[in-house]
């Protein structure tokens, strides 16, 4: 193997520690038996009991998984039927365009989203009714537009690299469009589903402006009660709460890549 | 919607035992194409294409990218709709019938296996969507991947096999449902050299065991030559010539068949002899004059092209007792191939001739050099009259 020269080692080692430094501080001091955050008292594991005995930092936390949970699984839904139609739909006239609207929610600012999406909900529910106040609902539906276009997007890439004459293939021997889509295409599209399935689940624990804009009272996500608590003073307690969610966030990217990396194995012509 | 009507297994043991395809009989077509003609906004890809295909052969259609050759394929399997013009397949009118209710199978150039099923699974995939279950999918994939000398293999993945035996899963796949008719698009495109020449006599082979009629497309002459029972050469959307692989070669009826199977020197000169079995041609390229044994329809001093393959040429050095056919030059270039030995011969109106000379024996590749005065000479039945 060719030696890596002295320049490259230390480019690399200085653009991880800039990256990783913070959150190995975090997680070492998550650890820390002492009640001043910035000062070393030897290792304990307390915070993280004080952490499970604090009923509103659990609440927010079921809350969160709860949300997430239903958002990936629509996002997964919605996002998978719209790469679809955009792969595989053909040329039509505004194809462009809608490529271009479904991408859109990917750069477009949260405070924007967020903004938007509040003002939508208070003009629905003053014109019929729906949705009366916001709380859990409207955060799923605010968590699931813009998780939606990340699905989108992966499972259209997917499925333009996949094979075209693999579904004539079924055809040819058979298969009628509907099943067609549950025989062959869903199978070798699975990867790319359940890692946007992964990441909107991720998008969504983690996300605190869009949720900030359309939550309503007593509907406080993990990230509104930290951001709250931190506002207060940085808490022992809090660094563990952050500990535990890089965990779930890091499982979460991980399982996605490998997804993705299973997906391009999948779809890889063999060579001879 | 009309049920596919596959051949029954019955069948299949009682059609083996006709070796020779029996197109040449009065039979009735099986693949009848009437004035098929398929556009893609402005452009033709097939223009106005009628070919008759009858049961039992190998058809071949050979052309170049973009001659139309996968398009008539695809419209054949359902994939395309015909602009205009219409397909019977045994007497039934195909428009409107989708795919999956063809009696056709294809066989596709990148196999399209199922990269998530395993081999038995991938060939019992056509069998399973006409609703068979059970022992008898299995006994019948296991019969087919014997077939092919997969037996053994069934539990493996795509990914895990070579392309030679990725080939014969695609190859059972598509003859699983027992298909009338089986479509081939450039079947041997993906293997090397020396697994394509195998897989010919094996798809030969098993064609003749099963009976079904094949249409294969290719770009590849070679291919078209030792596969097919009968060539149409395409180009531009048009089939140009349709023929036995022989006739193809020996009689091509166009400069464009001529030249796009095999190698040939087309020497272009006048008609002076028009008789019924004797034209000759006054060719200042060649700077002599060239006789073929067979008659054209052609008028006296038309411009024409005499073609002679490399390989109908003999060369020597002092001029041959012969009127007709024989042209003097200098010696360009030699490759010596092992086989054969290439001459690049130049004549004195400046032409190149390009001549092909087995090695008969260890010294005939020195038999002559570089620079070498030497005199071309063919037969009258080794040249053809190309009037277009």
């Amino acid at each position: 193997m060719k030696r890596r020269s002295l320049f490259l080692n230390t480019s690399a080692g200085l653009g991880f520690l800039f990256l990783y430094a913070p959150i190995i501080a975090l997680i070492v001091y998550s650890f820390n038996a002492s009640k001043l955050v910035t000062v070393w008292g030897g290792w304990s594991l307390k915070w993280y009991v004080e952490l499970f005995n604090n009923e509103q930092i659990i609440d927010a936390a079921l809350l969160s998984f709860e949300i997430a949970f239903i958002t990936a699984t629509l996002a997964v839904v919605l996002g998978t039927m719209a790469g679809f139609v955009l792969s595989r739909f053909g040329p039509f006239r505004g194809k462009m365009i809608l490529s271009g609207w479904i991408s859109a929610p990917l750069v477009m600012p949260e405070v924007i989203t967020g903004l938007s999406l509040l003002l939508l909900f208070v003009a629905m529910e003053s014109a019929f009714g729906w949705p009366a106040g916001r709380g859990t609902g409207t955060i799923i539906i605010a968590h699931t537009t813009f998780c939606m276009a990340y699905v989108a997007v992966i499972v259209q890439a997917r499925l333009s690299s996949m094979d075209e004459s693999l579904e004539e293939a079924a055809m040819d021997l058979g298969a009628k469009p509907s099943s067609l889509f549950f025989l062959v295409t869903l199978p070798l599209i699975s990867p790319a589903i359940i890692s946007g399935w992964l990441l909107s689940f991720t998008l969504s624990l983690d996300d605190l402006v869009i949720a900030s804009f359309v939550s309503g009272p007593g509907n406080s996500t993990l990230p509104m009660v930290i951001f709250s608590k931190v506002r207060l003073g940085v808490t022992p307690e809090v660094n563990a709460l952050a500990t535990l969610m890089i965990l779930v966030v890091a499982l979460g990217v991980i399982g996605a890549m490998y997804q993705m990396r299973r997906q391009a194995r999948l779809l890889a012509q063999p060579d001879n | 919607m009309t049920s596919p009507q596959h051949i029954d297994p019955s069948q299949i043991s009682e059609q083996a035992t006709i070796k020779v395809p029996n197109w040449k009989s009065d039979a009735k077509p099986f693949v009848q194409i009437e004035n098929i003609t398929k556009k893609f906004d402005d452009f033709t890809a097939v223009d106005n294409i009628s070919l008759d295909i009858y049961k039992n052969e190998l058809f071949c259609l050979l052309g170049g990218s973009g001659s139309g050759k996968s398009t008539l394929l695809r419209m054949l399997a359902g994939f395309e709709a015909p602009t205009s013009g219409r397909i019977l397949i045994d007497g039934v009118d195909m428009a409107g019938i989708q795919p999956w209710n063809r009696p056709v199978n294809m066989m596709f150039q990148s196999y399209a296996l199922f990269p998530h099923l395993t081999v038995a699974e991938n060939v019992a995939f056509g069998l399973k969507r006409e609703g068979v279950r059970g022992a008898e999918v299995k006994k019948r994939v296991a019969e087919m991947l014997d077939l092919v000398q997969l037996g053994h293999l069934g539990k493996r993945k795509p990914n895990q096999l070579s392309g030679g035996q990725r080939q014969r899963v695609a190859l059972a796949r598509s003859l699983i449902k027992r298909p009338k008719l089986l479509l081939l698009d450039e079947p041997l495109g993906a293997l090397d050299k020396k697994l394509r020449e195998e897989t010919q006599f094996e798809l030969i082979n098993i064609q003749d065991e099963l009976g079904v009629t094949f249409v294969v497309v290719t770009h590849d002459q070679e291919e078209a030559m030792t596969l097919a029972s009968r060539i149409g050469v395409m180009n531009h959307g048009v089939i140009v010539q349709t023929d036995e692989p022989q006739d193809v070669y020996e009689y091509p009826n166009s400069r464009f068949v001529a030249e796009f199977i095999g190698s040939v020197n087309l020497f272009e000169g006048q008609v002076t002899v028009d008789e019924p079995d004797t034209v000759c041609v006054t060719s200042p390229e060649a700077g002599a004059e060239l006789c073929v044994n067979h008659g054209i329809s052609c008028a006296p001093n038309q411009d024409v092209h005499v073609a002679v393959r490399p390989e109908k040429i003999r060369v020597t050095e002092n001029r041959p007792d012969q009127k007709y056919n024989c042209v003097q030059g200098t010696i360009l270039d030699i490759a010596y191939m092992g086989s054969l030995s290439v001459f690049k011969v130049k004549l004195a109106s400046g032409k190149e001739v390009r001549v092909t000379q087995p090695n008969t024996n260890r010294e005939s590749g020195g038999r002559f050099t570089w620079d070498d005065n030497v005199y071309l000479s063919w037969d009258m039945d080794s040249c053809v009259v190309l009037t277009s």
